[in-house]
């Protein structure tokens, strides 16, 4: 735990055993082994195609992906025998890669949505249109918008950098005890990506994790991660601290495939 | 199958609606000898490959009962789209006005609302009428247009005069009762709206269309709409007759020099429904918006047919249709788009989006450009298509249940073309028309 001192581990959010996965018959994970506890942050990253968003969706529950072998554990549940519902009720989100516009339906009415079904399932009261809308104008301070995206369709029409800010909104409103960052970080410019990397920091806690899938070292200069993963042909072949990033940044990812095991 | 309405005809002009003046009588004549030169279209014919109007040709319609079916004002109210007697409205019910169950109070002054017998009887009334009356809807080339121009003795007649406001919305309901009515067999009527709006007038207008009891009837309507120069006009179309009902409408304006339009078209009902939309911006920078919806169940078939000729430069259409289709539902687009020679500086944009909640359902969507200008700005696009899975799996992956997810991802449908509509209180009324239509 780099740069935090002395520290209680948290408790274990996830953990991910021997993970295999495919898509369309072709194997894409091979075998993925990864801790995160209460607390932390980390950071995956890899090369194209290495795996990255795949593992991203698989703990969503995207359909398209098959596990063939392995478990992946959440507060010690079986994830993935959870529908996608079941584990964003139970404090588990996505920050999509490619976040979806939803036609006709406005942000306000879908982020209230979101919100109603969790607190539904937590037996909380849901709230009516008036409440929600109070409890969401600090939430926007946060990333910086006014409320004309609230009455703008869901993504529909959005530039690249909407989407995302869209995304952490809906991070900020949902407040999950396991965010999931899909290559958040690219295509953004360097307001957009302080931005999600504040309201990043903004929202760690003791209790809640984050996992920020990247391709890149940059938004780990506004983000303090505890653990850096290197993702390589499906495997984590290398973990260690914020200098593995660096070190990724300035050499690259050839010298990572050339150390991967040959499978 | 053409030649009992013209008996029907003959026995119309000779009875009740020898009243008329001479200039009406003569274009009943006219419309009559043309329907049955053209007689009823055939699937052979381009503009109805989709349609088969067999069904309205196969069947003896009848004129409804002389006599005006006496209804409860509380089932009027019902079916009301601008709610419970509230707003002004006029009440025509199988065709013809009944005073009883409208309510013209408060119409604001400049403003007349009356039947098309009223209105079309001499005095200055009558020039009004008689200098817009079926001089747009193309009765020379439609068999319905001309059937219905034939049987014109009343309707709806609104006339807004230069720079009135006409804020609250005036709803025109034409209610039809066969099925109730004691008649023999199933009856036709041909419901007629002339909406004249002058030069830098406003008003927001609500035709409706609906039934009281079941059974099999014709609903064949023409409505013509002047929108004047800077004149601004809201006109909600709303379509929820009897699921066994057959609807054909033919809806024509026209609009004046930077004169502004939105119709939104709401078909909901009828077992067979066809709609033919024609606007004509016909004089420079006059601004269309053109939003419909179509949500379609069951076996319901609707077919809609939409023209917007461009006749002058610098306008503007915007134009939206989605439809949502269930079951063994059949929806059918048609959107031509003519921009004349001349007509520079268009715009022109056309979608047309249907969503196919079964394997059953389909679609039918035909964009038609006819460009015959340099200068112009002109898209379209269309979809047909079931819902999205990677929409639904968004929806859940934020909590939403895959019933939840599915039922916002169709109301979204919906709901695009309903946030167009600039009401917030009919825009109200018909989302929960739709909704209960999606159920």
């Amino acid at each position: 735990m780099t740069g935090k001192g002395k520290r209680e581990k948290g408790n274990v959010l996830l953990e991910i055993r021997d993970l295999h996965a495919t898509v369309e018959g072709r194997e894409i994970l091979r075998g993925i082994d990864l801790t995160v506890r209460a607390g932390e942050v980390h950071a995956i990253m890899g090369p194209n195609g290495s795996g990255k968003s795949t593992l991203a969706q698989v703990l969503a529950g995207h359909p398209a992906y098959t596990v063939t072998a392995g478990s992946a554990s959440y507060e010690d549940k079986d994830l993935l025998a959870m529908t996608p519902e079941a584990r964003a009720r139970e404090g588990v989100f996505l920050a999509f890669q490619y976040p979806v516009a939803i036609r006709g339906i406005t942000n306000a009415y879908f982020l209230r949505s979101a919100v109603n079904a969790i607190r539904k399932h937590r037996g909380e009261e849901e709230l009516g249109p008036v409440e929600f809308m109070d409890s969401l104008e600090e939430k926007l301070k946060i990333i910086g918008w006014d409320d004309s995206y609230l009455n703008r369709p869901v993504n529909d029409g959005f530039s690249g950098g909407e989407k995302k800010r869209n995304e952490i909104l809906q991070l900020a409103v949902l407040d999950p005890k396991l965010a999931i960052l899909d290559e958040t970080d690219s295509g953004l410019d360097i307001d957009a990506l302080k931005t999600v990397a504040q309201t990043v920091e903004k929202l760690r806690r003791p209790d809640n994790a984050t996992v920020i899938v990247t391709h890149y070292y940059r938004i780990l200069t506004h983000i303090q991660p505890d653990v850096v993963h290197v993702l390589s042909a499906g495997r984590i072949v290398k973990s260690g601290g914020k200098e593995l990033a660096l070190e990724l940044e300035e050499r690259g990812y050839d010298w990572i495939r050339e150390a991967a095991p040959v499978v | 199958m053409t030649e009992h309405y013209v008996r029907d005809f003959q026995a119309f002009a000779s009875n009740g609606a020898a009243g008329a003046p001479a200039w009406l009588r003569e274009i009943r004549e006219g419309a009559i000898a043309r329907f049955t030169e053209l007689g009823f279209p055939t699937m052979k014919q381009e503009a109805w490959r989709f349609t088969s109007v067999a069904p309205i040709a196969e069947t003896h319609f009848t004129p409804p009962a002389s006599r005006l079916p006496q209804l409860a004002i509380r089932d009027v109210d019902a079916l009301s789209v601008s709610g419970t007697g509230e707003g002004p409205r006029i009440v025509f019910v199988d065709g013809r006005y009944a005073p009883g169950l409208s309510s013209l109070a408060g119409l604001p002054q400049g403003v007349e609302a009356t039947s098309l017998a009223e209105a079309t009887r001499s005095g200055p009334g009558g020039e009004l009428a008689r200098r817009h009356l079926a001089r747009y809807a193309p009765w020379q080339d439609s068999a319905f247009a001309a059937l219905n121009t034939a049987f014109l003795a009343d309707g709806a007649f609104v006339h807004v005069a230069a720079d009135t406001v006409l804020a609250q919305p005036l709803e025109v309901l034409f209610l039809a009762t066969s099925g109730t009515a004691g008649t023999d067999g199933p009856t036709v009527s041909h419901p007629r709206s002339l909406f004249v709006v002058e030069r830098g007038a406003q008003a927001a207008l609500i035709e409706s269309y609906a039934s009281i009891g079941e059974g099999l009837y014709w609903t064949n309507a023409v409505t013509e709409t002047v929108v004047g120069e800077g004149a601004r006009v809201e006109l909600y179309r709303v379509q929820r007759e009897g699921r066994s009902a057959y609807h054909v409408a033919t809806t024509q304006s026209r609009q004046e020099r930077d004169s502004y339009l939105a119709f939104h078209a709401l078909t909901l009902g009828g077992s067979l429904a066809r709609h033919d939309i024609t606007t004509v911006l016909d004089g420079t920078g006059a601004e269309l918006i053109l939003n419909g919806l179509y949500v379609l169940g069951g076996s319901q078939h609707a077919d809609h047919h939409t023209v917007i000729d461009h006749a002058q430069p610098h306008c503007a259409s915007h134009e939206f249709f989605n439809g949502v289709l269930a079951q063994r539902a059949h929806g059918v687009f048609n959107g031509r788009i003519i921009v004349r020679p001349g007509a520079q500086r268009t715009d022109s944009k056309q979608t047309n989006n249907n969503l196919l909640l079964s394997t059953e359902a389909r679609a039918d969507s035909q964009p038609q450009l006819e460009i015959y200008a340099d200068d112009v700005k002109c898209t379209h696009g269309s979809t047909v298509g079931p819902l999205d899975q990677t929409a639904l799996y968004y929806l859940r992956s934020r909590g939403l249940s895959p019933e939840a997810a599915q039922s916002l991802v169709t109301y979204g449908f919906a709901a695009e073309i309903l946030g167009r509509m600039q009401r917030p209180d009919v825009r109200e009324r018909l989302d929960r028309l739709v909704r209960a239509g999606l159920e």
